[in-house]
């Protein structure tokens, strides 16, 4: 037997939010997002969360578990000590249950113009980029935005301006592109009040991330390239 | 009550190029998606995309005519010629323009795109960045939304489609988020709601991927095509039926049974192997499962050791991480356990080549739709083209069709509409007994597979169309919905089952009716090709009580039906 504790929250009846306890047998290999469908499915129909791709690609289901933010359909029932504590992602206002409202998250994304700024006009084919230059951004391709950063930072708790991990990650993706010619633009943008300078270095994005990203170095990346102007 | 010129619902490959087409055309656009866009399940796409670019020495020989004939010879010979032949003559070009987006493709030395070998094409044609080729596709598209400035209705469901005089005017939408039922007028409505996996237990799709994708034009009259034809991934990772890309074999990965054996050698000629078409390979897997040279665990393997560390860690990563992540395999050192699962239909909405269905101001573009470029059988890595290509072609004819048009929402049919919507609704929250709806999905789910999986034969399918009209049945004695408004997923359950429902009627009508096989479709019973009368498409109609059958012919232009060997 294994037992959730999950966050509850229903605007239309509760004032204050309660955890509720659902106990159930797990199967061998199933994930905390397959119990919450066992839940929804056999104990309890009201409640509310986000899925997709159950295969770790779509960024839907991050929520804190077990003191932990993770992706419910990466995380296997059997790691975790039960009762296993099931919360929302953090600094986000709780529309329902498990799911957040993520548009501050979306907006400060949008505010790093997250598209190519194209340094020259295209060629008839592609552009050549060589080996060694798409390198140079293959580690901050993999965001899925799933929030788990956001709701891990200290920052993005006090100052709902801060861009963000996932923000300032794709802003480096862009600068480090051969192809854009933003570069300028972008750090300059990056590092006004509320971009790369607020980020105090916790690494607390870089250990939750569920794709094994490292956005506390694109973040000092940028630092440096806006103090040593290296763009 | 909102109005858009054109209204595109689905935030996905197609859906997101659709509207940066209408809105360089300069017309009012917008998406509504049942998810965030980059929730989509074109996200999880990995292997890549096809484009006859030639840019790998032993591609050189590559053309676009080349990609027409390998498609229309995996269709089987059931593709739309003309449509095939325009989906391979732009794949170069909208390669290159989602390049030019930023789109991070693998590189060759020379600092070229990128290209690996796929099946049933006999050269490495499938442009791919690592194995994560749809997730930067969607990332690409969605980036150039935002820079359009392109409206998305983010987490707004919609039920239903609302018409007059024949032509479609709107849609009825649900905010998620609220609860709010929504009518929004238009004088064009693309779907690009993508496939219908879930009405299949062993599916590689996403948790959103229901009937309700098709059956929305489905139930006003907008006939759906070709739906026998479902496509069988042949390597599914064991019990989550997570997709182990094509490009696991493009990149040299060998397929096993329990003895070590490579047993693609008994099906295909030694030059093709692991690499034939999948509704092959498909067959092939589950003929060593059933004859007993699988594994305990009713699987095949999938085998990448001999790779070598270097070369997964660099072209199939998000293969490596989903492996160690959700069966705790590391494929460096052991093999993959894999069976087929269902992975696409080939069938879906009745549409042209621009994505006009038979119904004015109504089309459809990705997966959703049937063109039909893939026929039978559609080739991997021609499904992400398939999105790009027909998505910029929907938006195109949009933005044309709604030029000269008043806009003015039609106020009475999208009224009637959303009395429609409110009415079902309140007739699930009142319920019609206690039927436990999840059941129904469940059980549907599981006789597909039974009945309608890869191999298929009469009295089999009889059965399992007569089990769907017993659920069908059992879900008019459904218990009341749960909950309130807000993020309501029982509500929205309820929706989906139905839709699944009709949509796995449609598509067991169809198979039953065909008595021959035909790429994926293949009958144990009938099992040649019959070209003399099944050379046609199947169009199925919805009426109350059972979809409705009529042909057309396939459009035939250059290649004549020839056998199909590999």
């Amino acid at each position: 037997m294994v037992e959730f504790r999950v966050f509850r929250f229903d605007p239309e009846k509760n004032k204050e939010p309660e955890f509720q306890s659902y106990e159930f047998d797990p199967y061998k290999g199933m994930t905390i997002l397959e119990g919450l469908y066992y839940i929804l499915e056999n104990l309890d129909s009201s409640l509310a969360f986000r899925s997709s791709c159950r295969e770790a690609v779509c960024g839907s289901c991050a929520m804190h578990i077990n003191g932990i933010y993770r992706l419910a359909c990466k995380t296997q029932i059997e790691i975790l000590k039960s009762p296993i504590t099931i919360r929302p992602l953090s600094h986000l206002p709780v529309i329902k249950d498990l799911v957040v409202d993520l548009t501050p998250f979306f907006n400060h994304f949008k505010e790093i113009k997250p598209y190519l700024i194209p340094k020259e006009s295209p060629p008839e084919k592609e552009y050549i980029q060589s080996v060694k230059e798409r390198e140079k951004i293959n580690d901050w391709l993999d965001c899925i935005l799933c929030g788990a950063c956001y709701g891990s930072c200290p920052v993005c708790a006090q100052d709902d301006k801060y861009l963000g991990p996932h923000a300032l990650l794709k802003a480096l993706r862009f600068v480090d592109d051969s192809r854009d010619g933003g570069a300028k633009e972008r750090i300059a943008f990056v590092t006004q009040n509320s971009g790369v300078f607020r980020c105090h270095t916790i690494f607390n994005c870089r250990e939750v991330c569920p794709k094994d990203l490292d956005p506390t170095k694109a973040i000092a990346k940028l630092k440096l390239k806006a103090v040593f102007k290296k763009f | 009550m909102l109005f858009h010129e054109v209204l595109i619902i689905g935030g996905g490959l197609a859906g997101l190029r659709a509207a940066i087409e209408v809105a360089e055309m300069g017309r009012d656009v917008a998406v509504v998606s049942k998810i965030h866009p980059m929730r989509s399940h074109s996200g999880e796409a990995q292997g890549g995309i096809n484009a006859s670019l030639a840019n790998v020495e032993k591609g050189k020989e590559d053309s676009k005519e080349k990609h027409w004939y390998d498609t229309v010879k995996g269709s089987d010979f059931l593709a739309d010629q003309d449509a095939s032949e325009i989906l391979t003559a732009q794949a170069p070009e909208v390669i290159f323009e989602m390049e030019h987006w930023g789109c991070p493709f693998s590189r060759t030395p020379e600092g070229k795109i990128a290209q690996r070998p796929f099946g049933g094409a006999g050269l490495p044609r499938t442009c791919y960045a690592a194995d994560k080729t749809g997730l930067y596709l969607l990332q690409t598209v969605w980036e150039q939304n935002i820079k359009h400035n392109v409206k998305v209705y983010e987490e707004w469901v919609v039920l239903g489609l609302a018409t007059e005089d024949g032509k479609c005017c709107g849609v009825v939408s649900m905010d998620f988020l609220s609860g709010e039922l929504i009518a929004i007028g238009a004088n064009a409505v693309i779907f690009a709601t993508g496939g219908i996996g879930r009405i299949y237990a062993n599916t590689t799709n996403a948790i959103t991927n229901t009937g309700l994708a098709i059956s929305i034009p489905y139930w006003v009259g907008v006939p759906l095509k070709d739906m026998e034809f479902i496509q069988f991934h042949p390597t599914s990772l064991a019990r989550t039926h997570i997709l182990m890309t094509e490009g696991c074999r493009g990149e040299g990965g060998y397929l096993r049974n329990k003895d070590g054996e490579r047993f693609m050698s008994r099906y295909v000629s030694e030059k093709v192997m692991e690499l034939g078409p999948r509704d092959i390979v498909a067959r092939s897997i589950q003929t060593e499962i059933n004859e007993g040279r699988g594994f305990p665990d009713g699987t095949v393997h999938l085998d990448l050791t001999h790779l070598g560390a270097k070369k997964i860690l660099e072209r199939l990563p998000g293969i490596r991480d989903i492996c160690m992540n959700f069966i705790g395999i590391d494929p460096i050192y052991e093999p993959i356990p894999i069976t087929p699962g269902m992975h696409y239909i080939m069938g879906g909405i009745e549409t042209d080549k621009d994505g006009q269905t038979p119904m004015e101001g109504f089309l459809a573009a990705g997966e959703c739709a049937c063109i039909s470029t893939h026929g039978a059988n559609r080739l991997g890595g021609n499904s992400l083209l398939e999105t790009v290509v027909f998505g910029e072609r929907a938006g195109k004819k949009a933005g044309e069709y709604v030029k000269d048009k008043d806009k003015k929402t039609k106020t009475k049919a999208l009224e009637d509409a959303l009395k429609r919507e409110q009415d079902t609704i309140e007739k699930f929250r009142k319920g019609g007994g206690e039927e436990n709806p999840y059941k129904i999905k469940d059980e549907l789910a599981k006789l597909m597979v039974k009945r309608f999986g890869l191999f298929r034969q009469e009295k089999d399918m009889k059965t399992g169309l007569e089990e769907i009209r017993k659920l069908k049945e059992r879900f008019k004695k459904i218990r009341p919905v749960f909950g309130g408004k807000v993020f309501n997923l029982d509500l929205l359950s309820f929706y989906e089952i139905k839709a699944n429902l009709d949509a796995a009627e449609a598509e067991a009508v169809s198979a039953i009716a065909r008595k021959e096989t035909r790429g994926s479709h293949y009958r144990t019973d009938f099992n040649k090709r019959d070209d003399e009368n099944w050379l046609k498409h199947t169009l199925a109609t919805y009426t109350p009580e059972g979809p409705k059958l009529s042909y057309k012919p396939v459009t035939i232009t250059k290649f004549q039906p020839e056998v199909r060997k590999y």
